[in-house]
């Protein structure tokens, strides 16, 4: 016997005689022969101790470090009881809410999500979730292209990189061209963005906080987009949406993003959340679930999936996305986030790490050998240069217990000389002290 | 009533929940022209009233560990309580930029279950990239596109998909540009060779398949079906939602596909979320291996590298390395069953869903005769005089604790009730289930209203789904206008 397989003998047996058949392999008479009888090279059955003293072989090959980068996933501080609450096997272990009468748990969650990502955006409709902010980028470039039947989209080149990437595979597929609008100084070259809109471009894609960390001014984005009906589409890290400019007050029509800086844990990238919000114009070319309101034949208040004829599992070939199961407990971790980090908490949180990062940067620049880059507003990632090799100072860091910054010229090999570093309220003023130190020894 | 509110329905004016240290720095001031001009209207609430709200909010859940909640192609399993102990281990929550040295440990996670799940479906090499299976059908059929497009075979623009596929399959074909053609199903659900043969020529790409279909049947043809689409230079997908049966003791690979991806959150129990994060690992042949999502995670001698492969790859489909978090729980599983019980998965899973499926035939209609896989589809009661529907099944079961089974999926049928009970549930869970079952039945030929009315027991009765779509109401502040 096996603890998953709860059959006895005894039950093989009688179920066996109704069914008809002298034993389970003839369940399994018309699979061609050939294709049986296999012998494979798996492991062996692990018990519960066992599975232990695997995972901590496997832990102690890895080694946690104090993170001073960020780049698109942050060290943010995750309150104790949204773990707890979201293990509870009612919100773990149940799937899509087809039957809304036993689904309301998670219908009631997802409709205070998407009315949680609607205050930050302060757009009028949000999805139930998408899977990362890369893949909602991408799927808002979908309902942009299919919403002006236009081929092609601008993407800024302050975007982070690796969304760009992503951007481009689905664009190469579906035959979308992407076209990019220059970076200048660390930030969106808006005459360079000017000069290349046109009705040929279903709409722009930036980012903001930007890729450098750059608080970008969007503020002329929208008449420029009018003159082409051209659809504002805003990477925003949600985190600072207590604090910064909302999406709609920009006049965007897409807001997207990546949920991880709401205290999701870093987990090597995944899970993590993509959300997508935009106007009730656009509502119905949006991509996923979305919850809504309805009442039972009671009339009782209750919550009910929407509008699903757009999605696949009606509309089929005709669909423009193909998403299904998306991040759905982790927008219940939001949820639960922004609720006990509240209206002041949030706030809080992204002041505190708004401060350190500014700490540390004019601490670092107080050093000889590293200086700006860029003269705009940052939050908390922030370019520092320096003639100093990056892998000299990453081993140095590494090897005091610190996961140093994102050395730019990975992407890009004009910034060679160029460091991204970040820090959080997790951040304290002796790690960020210590950091300095190491930096000024080298 | 308290317990029906909505978070921001509870939330008081200056209350908190959180506590932060008191910050160390000085204030740096953000130029107001960045600066949002009316206030987020998060809720207030105190930590108790958060953990109190969301208590609530789960009781109006049905969950695995509740009762039977046989959903058909979902493979609703037992997930293991040490999955999310094993997942939650902080040395596994590391950035993911932090450098190779320091993350070999989860890295050899990835490579060990990208390796074990090759073994067991035939194919070369996975990557764990793809977020759920709708984004591992995507980056597949990606692959299928590039495969075509390296060797300048433009023409190839189509992709055969049965009619009694999921929707996601036709949908990630468009997405991927590719055009869906349609293949007639013969009556079991089984993939008609005569008219796959008629759709077969220069402009086929591939074809994709789910074996066992949603029927439950398994294509006994497949290799007969897989040189076809072969010989005219189609490559053959497979879609992983119906794994779990031949778990162990058939391979898609030996079937001849070429690409597929698996649902970790339902072959591997990781588990579902109430709709993610799941994860979708996609595999190929070893002829397609460049062609995997970028970046790629390999064994170099003793170490684990990182690897971009963008210039050859259909690209990257993900920010970072896919759900990592996720991927843990499914190695976690893959170990505690191990190759002793393996081939147990799909040969119990098979048995339970056959004995269910003869004890209730005298009271549903099943279309398809004979032996079925993990899965089958009823249609509806047999008795129809009295006008019950397959919903008003599933809302009657409701009132028994019962989850029911997939409804109006596969489309084949007008009143498919699709059934498939895991290898985790007990003789006694599944008699309990076909008492209820002819129960329920029996009702719809004595009472019809009664079940017509269903149901009776749940937090909310039936819902006016109509006047949602009509009139949407999708946040808070829509309901205070």
């Amino acid at each position: 016997m096996f603890k998953f397989l709860p059959h006895t003998e005894a039950d093989i047996k009688e179920m066996l005689e109704v069914i008809g058949v002298d034993n389970i392999d003839d369940l399994f008479a018309e699979i061609p022969s050939e294709l049986m009888g296999l012998d494979l090279d798996l492991p062996k059955s692990h018990s519960e101790l066992e599975i232990y003293q695997r995972f901590n072989e496997l832990a102690a090959k890895n080694k946690e470090l104090i993170p001073f980068i960020g780049a698109g996933a942050y060290d943010h501080y995750t309150p104790s009881v949204i773990r707890h609450l979201i293990e509870r096997q009612e919100f773990l272990t149940a799937y899509t809410p087809y039957q809304p009468e036993i689904s309301q748990g998670t219908l009631q969650y997802i409709f205070e999500y998407q009315s949680l990502i609607c205050e930050l955006t302060g757009l009028d409709v949000s999805n139930a979730s998408m899977y990362d902010g890369s893949t909602a980028t991408a799927e808002a470039m979908f309902m942009a292209t299919a919403a002006r039947k236009r081929k092609s989209i601008l993407v800024s080149r302050t975007v982070n990189p690796n969304i760009i990437k992503v951007v481009e595979t689905y664009a190469l597929y579906r035959n979308l061209k992407v076209e990019y609008v220059n970076a200048i100084n660390g930030i969106t070259d808006i005459e360079d963005f000017k000069t290349k809109n046109s009705k040929d471009y279903a709409g722009i894609i930036v980012q903001n906080p930007n890729y450098y960390g750059i608080i970008e001014d969007y503020s002329a984005y929208r008449e420029i987009l009018d003159e082409t009906k051209g659809i504002f589409i805003m990477n925003h890290d949600p985190s600072t949406l207590g604090i910064l400019k909302s999406p709609a007050e920009y006049g965007v029509d897409i807001a997207v993003g990546d949920g991880q800086p709401l205290g999701i844990p870093l987990q090597f990238g995944g899970p993590y959340i993509g959300y997508l919000a935009t106007t009730t114009k656009l509502m119905r070319k949006m991509p996923g679930r979305i919850c809504g309101v309805t009442k039972d034949t009671e009339g009782k208040r209750a919550f009910v999936l929407t509008l699903q004829a757009r999605e696949q599992h009606i509309r089929r070939e005709k669909a423009n996305s193909n998403i299904c199961s998306n991040q759905s407990l982790i927008a219940l971790f939001v949820t639960i986030y922004l609720a006990i980090m509240g209206k002041k908490g949030l706030i809080e949180a992204q002041t505190n790490s708004y401060n350190a990062t500014h700490y540390l940067f004019d601490e670092v620049t107080k050093l000889p050998k590293f200086n700006k880059v860029f003269d705009h507003e940052f939050f908390k990632d922030v370019a520092i240069k320096t003639e100093l090799d990056h892998e000299v100072i990453n081993n140095k860091l590494y090897e005091e217990g610190i996961l140093g910054p994102l050395h730019l010229g990975k992407y890009d090999e004009k910034m060679n000389n160029v460091l991204l570093f970040s820090a959080t309220e997790k951040r304290t003023k002796a790690e960020i002290d210590k950091l300095v130190k190491i930096l000024e020894a080298l | 009533m308290y317990y029906d509110s909505l978070i921001f329905e509870i939330s008081n004016k200056g209350r908190v929940g959180y506590s932060l240290p008191k910050s160390e720095f000085k204030s740096y001031n953000i130029p107001k022209n960045l600066l949002r001009s009316t206030e987020a209207n998060l809720p207030e609430v105190s930590e108790l009233e958060a953990v109190r709200h969301y208590t609530n909010v789960s009781t109006k859940n049905f969950g695995v560990e509740k009762g039977f909640y046989p959903l058909g192609s979902c493979t609703m399993k037992y997930n293991p309580k040490i999955n999310q102990d094993i997942s939650n281990m902080s040395q596994f929550s590391l950035h993911p930029y932090a450098p190779m040295k320091s993350i070999q440990g989860i890295l050899e996670i990835y490579y060990e279950t990208q390796r074990i799940l090759s073994e067991l479906s035939g194919l070369h090499t996975f990557s764990l990239n793809p977020y759920a299976g709708a984004h591992g059908e995507l980056a597949g059929l990606m692959i299928m596109r590039k495969y075509h497009m390296d060797r300048n075979d433009t023409k190839r623009t189509k992709v055969i998909v049965p009619d009694s596929a999921h929707g996601t399959n036709p949908a990630s074909a468009t997405v991927a540009g590719l055009i869906s053609v349609e293949v007639k199903s013969n009556l079991d659900g089984t993939v008609n060779i005569e008219s796959l043969k008629e759709l077969l020529n220069d402009e086929i790409a591939g074809i994709m398949l789910t074996n066992p279909n949603t029927a439950g049947v398994f294509e006994k043809d497949i290799l007969e079906i897989a040189k076809l689409v072969h010989d005219i230079g189609g490559l053959l997908y497979y879609d992983g939602a119906n794994l779990n049966p031949i778990l162990g003791l058939a391979r898609p690979g030996d079937m001849g596909f070429d690409i597929m991806h698996i649902n970790l959150h339902k072959t591997f129990s990781t588990p579902h979320g109430g709709g993610g994060p799941g994860s979708g690992p996609v595999g190929v042949v070893e002829s397609l291996v460049k062609y995997l999502p970028s970046p790629v995670i390999k064994k170099q001698g003793e170490k684990y590298i990182i690897e971009d492969s963008n210039e050859t790859s259909i690209g990257q489909v993900s920010h970072f390395y896919g759900n990592i978090g996720v991927v843990t729980k499914a190695y976690t599983y893959l170990l505690t069953v191990g190759k002793e019980n393996m081939a147990n998965i799909g040969r119990y899973s098979v048995l339970n869903a056959n004995y269910i499926k003869e004890s209730l035939k005298d009271d549903y209609l099943l279309p398809i005769k004979g032996i079925c896989k993990h899965e089958f589809v009823f249609d509806g009661l047999i008795d129809k005089s009295h006008h019950v529907t397959t919903l008003d099944v599933a809302k009657r079961l409701l009132d028994y604790d019962v989850h029911p089974p997939t409804v109006y999926f596969p489309l084949t049928f007008k009143e498919s009730l699709m059934i498939e009970p895991p290898e985790t549930e007990s003789k006694a869970t599944i008699d309990d289930f076909i008492e209820v079952m002819r129960t329920v039945a029996e009702e719809a030929r004595v009472t019809p209203d009664l079940v017509k009315g269903a149901p009776y027991n749940t937090v909310v009765k039936r819902l006016d789904e109509a006047t949602a779509a009509r009139k949407p109401i999708v946040k808070y502040s829509d309901l205070l206008k």
